[in-house]
């Protein structure tokens, strides 16, 4: 092991796979946080920051290594002044006593103000391996987990799971420490069945291979190429079948990684029979409950074939794939079951069913809920025009009839789809099926909006209604809790309005749901919030260019959009910046005199001065009148921003504090003018400029 | 030759009972799962170490087919194993276990998947897994963390298997009621599960779903609760604690035992709508709670006071779970 390596490894039980990345990232953080504390540096050399923390996982263990880690503080070396050399001696008597020391230790030192009595403390760094024990215990009990436990009994350390083992070494010598009764040492552990369960360990390379040896493939990033690796040779030797491209599924690719020490995959089949089911409903039963990959045909269509990750070397007997299969059938069973057994009742027979689900115990039943969606629908239908009103109003009604089905109480998941594939097998029009079918969606923002314009009114409808009702009765989210994901649902709106490019004003759409009391007010704020958020992280627009495009209006989505989009585009030419900052410039001078407010109107031309201040006026006219109409922001903006020469010639030739009051009050006019002229698009002073910075 | 359901039961105690465990009888009382005995709801209250090992059939009414699905039982048997404390290997001596019914672990693959049990009715939840057996669930592996709203101190680690699923994989058939329940042996019947319980499956179902007098139902929930509201008020919390011992707490926790099940019965029959049904869990937990603090003084009078109930932040279970577990 070079000498100043750092490795650290525990080892627990299972650690829930969607726990592990997140936890890591503390880890380090962690670490780095604790290094900078204790001023341990990196790279051998004192004083250099530690930057390198390496951490790796399986599900068994959390690892963290750095390369290159000082081997002890740097000794601190701080010169203390006192009083001036000229005072009496009592004060040097005093400040060596408040030091604790020898008067006879002072020195004295000179600077600009004089000569002074003073002390050079010196304080030798500690060691690096009298700190880490002290360190890593605080550090692996420091890791966030949502869920934690206790197993030594209330007295001791809550983790996610037991801490089985600790390896913990520093330039190859064991850290010593314990942690609920595990002390630390130089030994890890391979796989359950792969590896032997105590291996000697003298650095981090070696700790790699001998991992590797004993069934244990530490990187995750290694142990995802070997399942798709796999994936990708199973699925080449099924081309003669046709069976050709894996679906590709990253979040269950990631649980796969996460769930094993050594990942091997393989390949099963079924009975295509059971293709006659809804892929929707065999996907749904391969990938959320078995964490099976489903597989395409050469047409794009589902294959009778699912890939499956075993944390094993591999299945020579057969007995893993069969199992798989066997567990696979009789879920495939189940859901024909259930899909057979719902058809008996239609989903218009299963309305009055639904007086019998809550929605929410102050907002009554799903019957109730139910009842407000149509009403709703119908208020909201002249928002989106593309739809008809009727095809919307019949799936309002429908939709939530699937929460009463054998197969949504199974796979809660498929909501909406249950109901939009039942819909359009008992005769239901396309659109009435399609629009039940998207009425949840977008659940999250990679995920599209309802296709049709009937499915965007209906699951606008839906999600005004319950953001409405959970307001109204004080179910507003607070910090990480939203149990009624309300959030979200504000957020699916959001989206629902750009993709469809819907040029409803929010704050109508709010008052369609008839909030009471207070709540419309805050339903205004939480959408504007949800706006910005919308607009920075789904659009990746800038912080302020999304301020100042709100700061002029935020109740029309697909135009706050359009403006922003302007911004972004006008923002790299060589006038807007610069003319952002006149017009910062220009509210400063307006604040100072009172306020825009002070100034309505437009200026008197007869009392503009020949020169700059007419040819700013003159210019200025004739862009506003250009283009007040346009909706063509990317215009209006360049052409905005063309009055940059304009205004800072005025700036440079003319005294806006003029000593005529009748002068000076006209030129503050101007200047209010030019303000509220030109914020249509956007507040230009907000925009953070890079000399602001 | 693969195991019969019996051997394998029969090797699972035998595993259980080398690591110390005593081995009970299945309680006679109905329960919705192996937890809510005695042996493991009131044994793993309080500092007493313990370990028992124990078949339990476990109803659960509307989980009932009629006996026509594979896979779904009204009644199904479950080995329910409590380590108090849970000892530092305890995975690995659940590992040894599967060996121990004939598992070759080089030939299957086992995952522990996150899977966390709560029961509102009994105010106790723990953290823990799912096992999965080449992507069949096959046991329940918990920590348990707390109990009739009580924080458990040791930890408990509860371990319980899915004797049809696990059996049914074993011999490889696809149905449960193919399971061969006793080994073959010349001269002598052979009987298969649907030989043994088809008859229980379809009475049971009939009688859950379409016979079951709601009203009768209600009648007989009032009334085990009332008895056992009268027992917990009676209980001599003042006295000395060999006043206490005689007291009947176990005899106030069948009654708890009794509501619970009645709550499945008429949940079964749709007798209990969704507003009604946290407030019926709320009455049955307020007993349950009643019951296990009961027992801690009882047992643990002479010893020290019952701990004050813990609420470790983010992990109290929702009143919506599900009841039957």
């Amino acid at each position: 092991m070079p000498s100043n390596e750092f490795l650290l490894e525990i080892g627990t039980e299972e650690i829930p796979d969607w726990m592990i990345e997140p936890a890591l990232d503390h880890l380090r953080r962690l670490l780095l946080g604790g290094f900078e504390k204790l001023r341990l540096g990196g790279g051998g050399q004192a004083g250099m920051p530690v930057t390198n923390v390496e951490t790796h996982a399986t599900p068994r263990r959390l690892v963290a290594h750095v390369p290159e880690l000082a081997d002890r503080q740097p000794d601190i070396e701080e010169l203390l002044t006192g009083p001036p050399k000229a005072t009496p001696p009592q004060a040097r008597e005093a400040f060596a006593r408040k030091l604790g020391v020898d008067p006879g230790k002072l020195s004295v030192t000179s600077t600009p103000k004089g000569e002074y009595w003073a002390f050079k403390r010196r304080e030798k760094g500690k060691k690096t391996t009298q700190l880490l024990p002290v360190l890593l215990p605080e550090v692996v009990l420091g890791i966030y987990f949502p869920k934690t436990m206790y197993w030594t009994g209330k007295n001791g350390p809550r983790f996610i799971r037991p801490i089985r083992s600790l390896l913990a070494l520093y330039g190859g010598r064991v850290v010593p420490f314990s942690i609920a009764g595990v002390k630390s040492g130089a030994y890890t552990f391979g796989h359950r069945v792969l590896g032997k369960p105590r291996i000697k360990v003298t650095g981090f390379q070696q700790y790699l291979e001998a991992l590797k040896d004993n069934g244990v493939v530490l990187r995750a990033a290694e142990r995802r190429e070997k399942i798709l690796a796999d994936a990708a040779r199973l699925l080449a030797a099924a081309q003669p079948e046709g069976y050709g491209t894996l679906r590709e599924n990253p979040a269950l690719l990631n649980t796969l990684v996460y769930l094993t020490e050594f990942p091997t995959a393989d390949m099963g089949q079924f009975d295509p029979a059971y293709l006659e089911l809804p892929e929707e409903v065999l996907v749904t039963v391969m990938q959320h409950h078995q964490k099976y990959l489903s597989v395409s045909d050469a047409a794009g269509k589902l294959a009778p074939r699912f890939v499956f990750v075993m944390n094993l070397d591999g299945d020579s007997s057969g007995a893993i794939r069969h199992g798989n299969e066997r567990v696979l059938r009789a879920r495939f069973n189940d859901a024909r079951f259930f899909w057979e057994t719902d058809q008996k009742t239609p989903l218009r027979d299963r309305l009055p069913m639904l007086e019998h689900v809550t929605f929410q115990s102050q907002l009554g039943s799903y019957r109730q809920k139910m009842e407000r969606n149509v009403a709703l629908v119908r208020r909201l239908a002249a928002f989106v025009p593309q739809a008809s009103v009727e095809h919307a109003a019949r799936a309002a009604e429908l939709a939530k009839c699937d929460l009463t089905t054998e197969l949504v109480k199974e796979f809660t998941e498929l909501q909406g789809v249950v109901g939009g594939l039942y819909a359009r097998a008992q005769g239901e029009p396309a659109q009435v099926a399609d629009a039940i079918y998207d009425h949840y969606r977008p659940e999250s923002m990679e995920e599209r909006s309802p296709r049709t314009p009937a499915g965007a009114l209906v699951a606008l409808a839906d999600k005004l209604d319950t953001l409405a009702g959970c307001f109204s009765i004080g179910l507003k989210p607070s910090g990480s809790s939203d149990p009624f994901a309300l959030r979200r649902a504000a957020q699916g709106v959001v989206k629902i309005l750009a993709d469809h490019n819907l040029h409803a004003p929010l704050p109508e759409l709010i008052a369609a749901a008839q909030p009471s009391g207070e709540a419309a007010g805050q339903l205004g704020e939480f959408f504007l919030d949800r706006l910005r958020y919308y607009l920075r992280e789904a659009r990746g627009f800038r912080y302020d260019e999304v301020n100042a495009v709100l700061a002029v209006g935020a109740q029309d989505v697909p135009d706050a959009i359009a403006r922003c989009e302007a911004v972004r585009q006008v923002r790299p030419t060589s006038n807007f910046e610069p003319l952002s900052a006149a017009f910062k410039r220009i509210q400063n001078i307006l604040r100072k005199a009172g306020g825009v407010g002070q100034f309505p109107g437009e200026p008197d031309v007869a009392l503009l001065e020949a020169g700059a201040e007419a040819e700013l006026d003159a210019r200025a006219r004739r862009v506003f009148e250009e283009t007040k109409e346009s909706r063509d922001y990317e215009m209006v903006l360049r052409r905005t921003a063309e009055l940059r020469p304009a205004v800072d010639t005025f700036f440079d030739k003319v005294l806006v504090m003029a000593e005529d009051e009748r002068v000076r009050r006209n030129r503050l006019t101007l200047l209010a003018w030019l303000l509220r002229a030109f914020t249509r698009v956007a507040d230009f002073s907000e925009i953070v400029v890079a000399k602001d910075v | 030759m693969a195991l019969s359901f019996q051997d394998l039961i029969f090797r699972l105690q035998e595993f259980w009972g080398r690591q110390g465990c005593v081995i009970q009888t299945p309680y006679d009382v109905e329960v919705g799962a192996g937890t809510m005995c005695p042996e493991t709801f009131l044994r793993v209250l309080g500092p007493q170490p313990y370990r028992v090992a124990y078949v339990q059939p476990s109803r659960r009414p509307a989980d009932g087919r009629y006996g026509d699905n594979p896979n779904r039982l009204f009644k199904h048997w479950q080995l329910q194993v409590i380590l108090k404390p849970s000892p530092a290997d305890i995975q690995d001596l659940y590992l040894k276990s599967l060996r121990h019914i004939g598992i070759d672990l080089r030939k299957h693959d086992i995952k522990f998947e996150e899977d966390n049990w709560e029961s509102p009715t009994l105010g106790a939840w723990g953290i823990g897994w799912q096992v999965m057996l080449d992507g069949l669930e096959i046991t329940q592996f918990t920590y348990f963390q707390q109990c009739g709203g009580m924080d458990l101190d040791p930890v408990p680690a509860e371990l319980t298997y899915g004797l049809e699923r696990l059996a049914a994989f074993l011999q490889d058939v696809d149905s449960v009621y193919d399971i061969a329940w006793n080994p073959p042996k010349r001269g002598a019947p052979s009987f298969s599960y649907r030989d043994v319980r088809h008859a229980d499956e379809l009475q049971f179902s009939v009688y859950n779903f379409e016979r079951a007098d709601v009203p009768t139902l209600w009648q007989l929930f009032e009334l085990h609760e009332k008895e056992c509201r009268r027992l917990l008020a009676e209980y001599p919390s003042g006295q000395e604690p060999v006043e206490k011992r005689r007291f009947p707490v176990l005899a106030a926790y069948d009654q708890v035992l009794k509501c619970s099940h009645l709550f499945n019965l008429l949940d079964s029959r749709g007798a209990i709508s969704v507003t009604e049904r946290v407030a019926v869990i709320g009455r049955v937990r307020e007993l349950a709670v009643g019951v296990a603090r009961a027992w801690l003084d009882q047992q643990y009078a002479d010893v020290r006071p019952p701990r004050p109930a813990g609420s470790p932040s983010g992990t109290s279970p929702s009143e919506e779970a599900v009841v039957a577990e």
